[in-house]
Parts: structure tokens; C-alpha cells; sequence
């Protein structure tokens, strides 16, 4: 008999305390501004993304895992156009973006809901003007141009794989892509590289593939070294050169007929 | 004339100008190809000149300073930094420095273009074989010095390449170690390389240059010019304009017309931007990082070699670099033995003085051109990278194009290019036998259409049918009169094989006799 009410004691402090402290309201939809744009993120995603990424950011064998790779990282590869992906290859090209940038945002408050992950940066943390230009310069010839070249203007990788040119990369952009290491890109996050460090290299790239860039000793020829201008070189010195040979040697001396 | 009579005294100057000053030269644009170079090089040397009054070639570390604030705050070499301030500060100083790079890469294909068309027109024959191992020497060194060049600035890209060559270097068998420690004084990159490099390249091969140009042309002035075939030329006669006036008035002005060319692209075109690159730092190295393109065929072979590495009897053998290394001098000596690869197979003593059409040489112009084929699928694999991302290839497909390329374009080219020599000989023969076409169609009275052909004028014919053609070597019977087996050494069979392919039937349609084009001009041989 006492065993039953101890038991039945029991179960109902245990009801009792549930009954307490249990979340008094029900289930309800949270309608901040942040949850619906979470939503119409999802919403996007289920179209856009699912397919391969699936339903939840889960993976699957098309596509990985988005789980914990941020805001940040939807920006870049939504925000260049890589994402959606168009075909399988070695890559995802940059082409032209296929999201409104609300809805961009939207994708990426998604992606962010679903782990933690870097948050897309502020203005400030990219700021070209901010960086100095000679210090990214270093930085920039020790960890980037061993696949983007000297100035940024590209390389290529493996089977058909590439380090993109950064020409008209948006300041924003090369930041996500240092901190979340897209595609074949290692990352260079803030365990690697501080944001000053990375405000430099922005700074640099910035002055060499930005709008004021300039080249004071004419065109460029691609900026991509020898091969263009031994190319160059060839047709417009060597090419220009025989054809005025060729005219010289067609205007001979005659003897004249008196 | 007081002035002259007093230099005469002196110099002799009169006996010169008699016997110089009426040279005769030929006529043709295919000649002042040689003046390109020459005025190339030049160009070249003053422009060189004015860059050695600011330039340092140390390797001592500074800080920069300077007016291109993008590189402030930079430790780099004073090589560096001076060749930075002669790009921003000295005045006209980037534009020299233009002038002296465009220069040299015209120089370097201006002597290669030059040598093809002494090689296909058979020029390097006999007495010029001499003359044309002095032109390959100058494009050899022209090589070397152009690399020199390139590395002094002390640049990304040039201590890349200086890198580059000590690897090469140090994959010698045996010695290789021992010849960077001469070479760079120390472990790479050390701190002589950069004034080794400069007086190498400012003072010990141009010199040699200088002295082989000089040899090239008196060569020239003394052997008289080659002409193309045509009437009134003979081996004995060169028919054409005398150096002074003509000469010396086209001359001239064509040393301008260079000046200005190459000035013309230095100002609209950068080269070698070496503050794009920064300085050179051993633990830096970016991508499409290239040789100048007569260095590229080179980076080819090192880009398409496959790493192999062996040991052998207690060495490390890098074959994946020496073999590419080997293969660079091979490829370049073939072209400087070739005139004596032939002149052995023809057993010709003779002089020549009268260009031969390539397309009467099907052999020799199916070898150079074969030739300019592995050069180019080399030069292809020196710029692997650049061609995989603007044709959106794949890099290793483009890699295993050069390999297999190397061993099969230039012998697919070298049959095509027979089968087109030997074409364009038969081509010649029907148009020196008919005449040529002449667009009227004839009814003949049984109904046959037939086109009219007319024939040719016989300056026209001339050089279709004067050249020789060679029989090939016949080796005498295998057994001597008295029944007795003939010795017959290795290299008179050897050459008899060659000749036999140089000249059989396979590689040269017989020209028309005059018994044949007689017969066709007086109507007996129908019409076709």
C-alpha cells in the first residue's frame, strides 16, 4: 500500500512541477522580421536549392552540406551567380546572378539558421579605402598569387579548374570568398588571417582590378606576362616591321628612260 | 677633299669605298630581314646604355621609398629599387626600359624568321656554312642574354626564373651541385647572382656579339649576297642595286622605320611590368609565370616532362629536369649541324649563290618546317596555363596534347609538307610544259570543250625550270669486276639511303626536259 503512494506521490509532484514550469503559452508562429525572411528563405531554398543541397541543407550526393557554412558563404556563391549551379563541371563559373538581392538575403538568413557560420560582413570590414595597399601587396603575392596571379588577373588550376580573375569582384565579395574559402579556394579565416589583413589584401586587389587602376606604361596586355607580350611582340614589332621591309623592298630605284 | 685626302693617308679610305661603295646588292624584302636584326640590336645596345647609368646591380636590401606608393614601406633589392626608380623617376626612364624589352623580343624573332629564310632557300649551303654557325651562335646568345636580361631586375617573375635555372642546373648529373655553388656563390639565391648576371649580360656576350656580328657581315660582304633565281643571274653574277646610293638610303632609313616601330610599341604597350610583380622573394611565386617566348619552348618541355626521378649508384638523378634540359641544347644543335647534314648526304662541293625554291628541296623544307612544328608544341606547353583558361580547357588535357604532339605533329608535318612541296612541283611542270590557264573555253569542231592554255613568257618560265636537281648516289656494284665482293663502308651506304630518300622518286618530280616541252609547243603532245 505504500508503495502505491509514494507512486502516486510521485507522479504527481512530477505532473505538478511539469505543469509549473512548462512553456505556459502554446506554440505560436514567430512573426519578427528576421523569422520571415528565414522563411521565405526556405522558401526559395525548397525551388532553388533543395534539389541538391536538399530540403533542410542536409546534402546528398549532388551537392554538400550547407549546414554551418553561413551567411556568408550563400552571399558569395549566390551573390556572383555561381549558385544556382547550371551544369556539372569542374567548377561553378561566375555568371549572371539569378536573385534579387532580397531574396539573396533571404537565402542566406536560411543557410545561417540552419548552424552557426560567418555572418556576411559590414561595409567597414571591406572598406578598400581602409587597407594599405603596400602591406596587401605582400600578403597578396604570399598566399594568392600562386593561383590568381601577380595582379589578380587569374590562373589555372587542375582538370580544368580555375582561380577566377578578380576583375569587377565587388570588395564584399573577396572578402566572403578569403573567409569562406569557396570551391577550390583554401579559407582564410580569422585564424589565418586577421581583418586588418584581409582589409590590405582587399586594398591591393581594389587598386589593381578596381576602376582606378591604371598602367602607367600603357596597355596591359592581359597582365598576364610573356606569353601575351611575346604574342604581341610577334604580330605588331615583328609583323609590322616585315611589312614596312616589304614596302621598301617594292619602291626600287629604275633606271629611267630618258 | 682636304679632309678626305687626309683620312686617306691615314685609313685608306679610297681603295675601301672603290672597291665597297658600288657592292651590288639583290633585291628583295626577304633579304632586309637580316637588317631587322641588325638594327634591333642596335636599338638595343644604346637603349642598354642609357639603362646601365641608373641602374644598380646589387642585391643589397633597402627599404622603399619612392614615388610608386603602392610598393612603400617594401624591403627589396637594390637592383629593384633602381630599376623601379628608372621606371618613375629617371626621366624617359620607362619608356628606354620598353624600348630595350619590345627591342629585344623583336631582335630574337627577327633572327629566327631571318634564319628560316636563309634555311629554306638553302642559303646556308657551300661557301656559307661558316656564316650560318656565326648567325645560330648569335641567336644562341641572343637567347641567353635576352634570359640574363630578364632576371636583373630582381622582380617576382625574374627570381622565379633564376629559380628556375637552378633547378635546372642543379639536375646536371654528378656536377650539378657543384655548379650552382660556383654559379651563385653560396646556396640560391645568395648575394652575387644579380652583379654575375649583369656584367655577364652587359659586357662578356654582347661583346661576343658585337665580334660575331661584325664576322657575320663581312662574311656577307665577302661571299656577296645570294640572289633568287631569274634571267641574267648566274652563280657568277649578282644582279641588282649598288650600295651607295640605293643601299645606303634604304638602309638608313629603315634603321628609322625600326627605331620608330619599336619606339611606336614601347609607348602604347607596357612589358614586363616589374611593380606589378614586387620584388623578388624566394617564398613568393605567382601563377603564369613565364620565360620571354624564345626561353618558352624550354618551359615547355620542363611543363610537359613527367617528374621522374631515379637513383643511380648513390645519386638522385631528376631526369623529370635534366631530360627537358638535354632536349633544349639537342633541339638547337640539329638546326646549327643541318647545312653539314646535307652538304655530307648531296656530296655537292660546289658553290651556291642562287636560291633554291623550298619547294624543290621537299626534304630539307619538310625538316625545317617539322622543326618549327616541335618548337611551337613546346612553346604551347610553356603556356599550358594561360592557353587552359582563355580556350576554358583543361590543364592537364592541354599537357598531354604537348606530349603527345612532340612525337607525332612534327613527323605528320614533315609528310604533309613533302606531299605539298612535291605537289607545288608538279604544279610547276604542267605550268611550264601548257602554260597557264587562261579562262577561255574552246568548242572543238568534234564537240569537246577544252580550256585554252597560254604559255608562259620565258621569264617567267626561267625560274621554273632553271634550278638542278640532283641524282641520287649510286653505290657501285656489290662485287668488283673480278667477282670479288666490294667493301663498301658503313657511311657510304649511310649516305647513299639518305640521298636515295632526298632524291628519289619519291621526293622530287623530274622537271620538264626541252625534249618534252618542245614536243607540247609544237602541238604534237595533244591537249589536256
Amino acid at each position: 500500500m505504500a508503495v502505491v503512494v509514494v507512486l502516486l506521490f510521485a507522479l504527481a509532484a512530477t505532473g505538478g512541477l511539469y505543469a509549473a514550469f512548462a512553456p505556459a503559452k502554446k506554440a505560436q508562429a514567430d512573426t519578427s522580421a528576421q523569422s520571415l525572411t528565414v522563411q521565405e528563405g526556405k522558401k526559395l531554398f525548397a525551388v532553388g536549392c533543395a534539389s541538391c543541397h536538399g530540403m533542410n541543407g542536409e546534402g546528398s550526393s549532388d551537392g554538400p552540406s550547407l549546414i554551418g557554412v553561413g551567411a556568408a558563404a550563400v552571399d558569395f556563391q549566390v551573390g556572383t551567380g555561381r549558385m544556382p549551379l547550371m551544369q556539372p563541371g569542374p567548377q561553378a563559373p561566375r555568371k549572371k546572378v539569378a536573385y534579387e538581392p532580397a531574396q539573396v538575403k533571404a537565402l542566406s538568413a536560411f543557410v545561417a539558421s540552419l548552424g552557426a557560420g560567418p555572418a556576411i560582413p559590414s561595409a567597414s570590414d571591406y572598406d578598400p579605402a581602409k587597407g594599405d595597399v603596400a602591406a596587401g601587396g605582400e600578403l597578396f603575392r604570399t598566399n594568392c598569387a600562386q593561383c590568381h596571379n601577380f595582379v589578380g588577373e587569374g590562373g589555372a588550376l587542375t582538370k580544368g579548374k580555375t582561380a577566377p580573375s578578380l576583375k569587377g569582384v565587388s570588395p564584399k565579395h573577396i572578402y566572403e570568398a578569403m573567409e569562406t574559402g569557396p570551391q577550390n579556394m583554401p579559407s582564410f579565416g580569422d585564424g589565418t588571417m586577421s581583418d586588418k589583413n584581409r582589409r590590405d589584401v582587399i586594398a591591393y586587389v581594389y587598386s589593381k582590378q578596381g576602376h582606378e587602376a591604371s598602367s602607367p606604361g600603357g596597355m596591359t596586355l592581359g597582365g598576364l606576362g610573356p606569353v601575351t607580350e611575346g604574342l604581341f611582340g610577334w604580330i605588331f614589332g615583328l609583323g609590322a616591321l616585315i611589312v614596312v621591309a616589304i614596302w621598301i623592298a617594292a619602291r626600287t630605284s629604275k633606271v629611267r628612260k630618258s | 677633299m682636304k679632309a678626305a685626302d687626309w683620312a686617306d693617308g691615314r685609313l685608306g679610305i679610297y681603295g675601301l669605298a672603290k672597291s665597297n661603295l658600288r657592292k651590288i646588292f639583290p633585291d628583295h624584302w626577304s633579304f632586309m630581314l637580316g637588317e631587322i636584326c641588325l638594327y634591333s640590336f642596335i636599338i638595343i645596345i644604346l637603349t642598354g646604355v642609357y639603362l646601365t647609368l641608373f641602374f644598380q646591380p646589387s642585391m643589397a636590401e633597402t627599404v622603399y621609398h619612392g614615388s610608386y606608393t603602392p610598393l612603400n614601406g617594401i624591403p627589396m633589392s637594390e637592383a629593384y629599387k633602381s630599376t623601379l626608380d628608372i621606371s618613375f623617376d629617371v626621366r624617359g626612364g620607362l619608356l628606354i626600359r620598353q624600348i630595350h624589352h619590345w627591342a629585344a623580343l623583336v631582335f630574337i624573332a627577327g633572327m629566327f624568321v631571318h634564319m628560316f629564310r636563309v634555311f629554306f632557300t638553302g642559303a646556308f649551303r657551300k661557301p656559307r656554312e661558316i656564316n650560318w654557325l656565326f648567325g645560330f651562335l648569335l641567336l644562341v646568345l641572343g637567347f641567353f642574354d635576352g634570359f640574363l636580361g630578364y632576371s636583373l631586375p630582381d622582380d617576382l617573375l625574374s627570381g622565379t626564373g633564376v629559380r628556375f635555372m637552378e633547378g635546372a642546373v642543379l639536375s646536371t648529373p654528378v656536377i650539378g651541385t657543384y655548379l650552382v655553388m660556383f654559379l651563385y656563390g653560396g646556396e640560391f639565391p645568395g648575394n652575387d647572382i644579380i652583379p654575375r648576371f649583369f656584367t655577364i649580360h652587359v659586357l662578356l656576350i654582347p661583346g661576343i656579339m658585337l665580334g660575331l656580328l661584325a664576322a657575320h657581315l663581312i662574311l656577307v660582304f665577302y661571299h656577296k649576297h645570294t640572289q633568287y633565281a631569274g634571267p641574267g643571274r648566274s652563280e657568277k653574277n649578282v644582279v641588282g642595286m649598288p650600295l651607295m646610293p640605293v643601299y645606303m638610303a634604304k638602309a638608313g632609313g629603315f634603321f628609322f622605320l625600326v627605331f620608330g616601330v619599336i619606339a611606336a610599341i614601347s609607348a602604347i604597350a607596357t612589358i614586363n611590368p616589374i611593380w606589378q610583380m614586387g620584388p623578388y622573394r624566394p617564398d613568393q611565386v605567382s601563377t603564369g609565370a613565364q620565360p620571354d617566348w624564345y626561353m618558352g619552348f624550354a618551359e615547355g618541355l620542363i611543363r610537359a616532362m613527367p617528374g621522374w626521378e631515379i637513383r643511380f649508384a648513390g645519386h638522385t638523378l631528376v631526369l623529370g629536369v635534366f631530360i627537358p634540359l638535354a632536349l633544349f641544347g639537342l633541339i638547337l644543335v640539329v638546326l646549327a649541324l643541318y647545312p653539314f647534314v646535307e652538304s655530307w648526304v648531296t656530296g655537292d662541293k660546289r658553290e651556291h649563290h642562287i636560291l633554291d625554291r623550298p619547294r624543290n628541296a621537299p626534304v630539307r623544307t619538310a625538316f625545317g618546317a617539322a622543326w618549327i612544328t616541335l618548337y611551337l608544341v613546346c612553346m604551347l606547353g610553356g603556356g599550358n596555363d594561360i592557353v587552359a583558361t582563355h580556350f576554358h580547357l583543361s590543364i592537364n588535357d592541354v599537357t598531354w596534347f604537348v606530349r603527345i604532339a612532340f612525337f607525332v605533329l612534327p613527323v605528320v608535318v614533315f609528310i604533309v609538307v613533302k606531299r605539298w612541296c612535291m605537289g607545288l612541283q608538279r604544279k610547276d611542270k604542267a605550268l611550264a610544259l601548257h602554260g597557264r590557264e587562261s579562262g577561255n573555253m574552246v568548242k572543238l569542231p568534234h564537240g569537246e570543250f577544252t580550256e585554252a592554255h597560254i604559255p608562259l613568257e620565258p621569264e617567267q618560265l626561267y625560274p621554273l625550270v632553271s634550278y638542278d636537281q640532283q641524282v641520287p648516289l649510286k653505290l657501285p656494284p656489290a662485287v668488283d669486276e673480278n667477282g670479288v665482293k666490294r667493301k663498301v663502308s658503313l657511311n657510304t651506304k649511310m649516305r647513299a639511303r639518305m640521298s636515295a630518300y632526298y632524291f628519289g622518286e619519291k621526293s622530287q618530280i623530274p622537271k620538264p626536259t626541252v625534249e618534252e616541252y618542245k614536243e607540247i609547243a609544237s602541238g604534237h603532245g595533244g591537249h589536256h
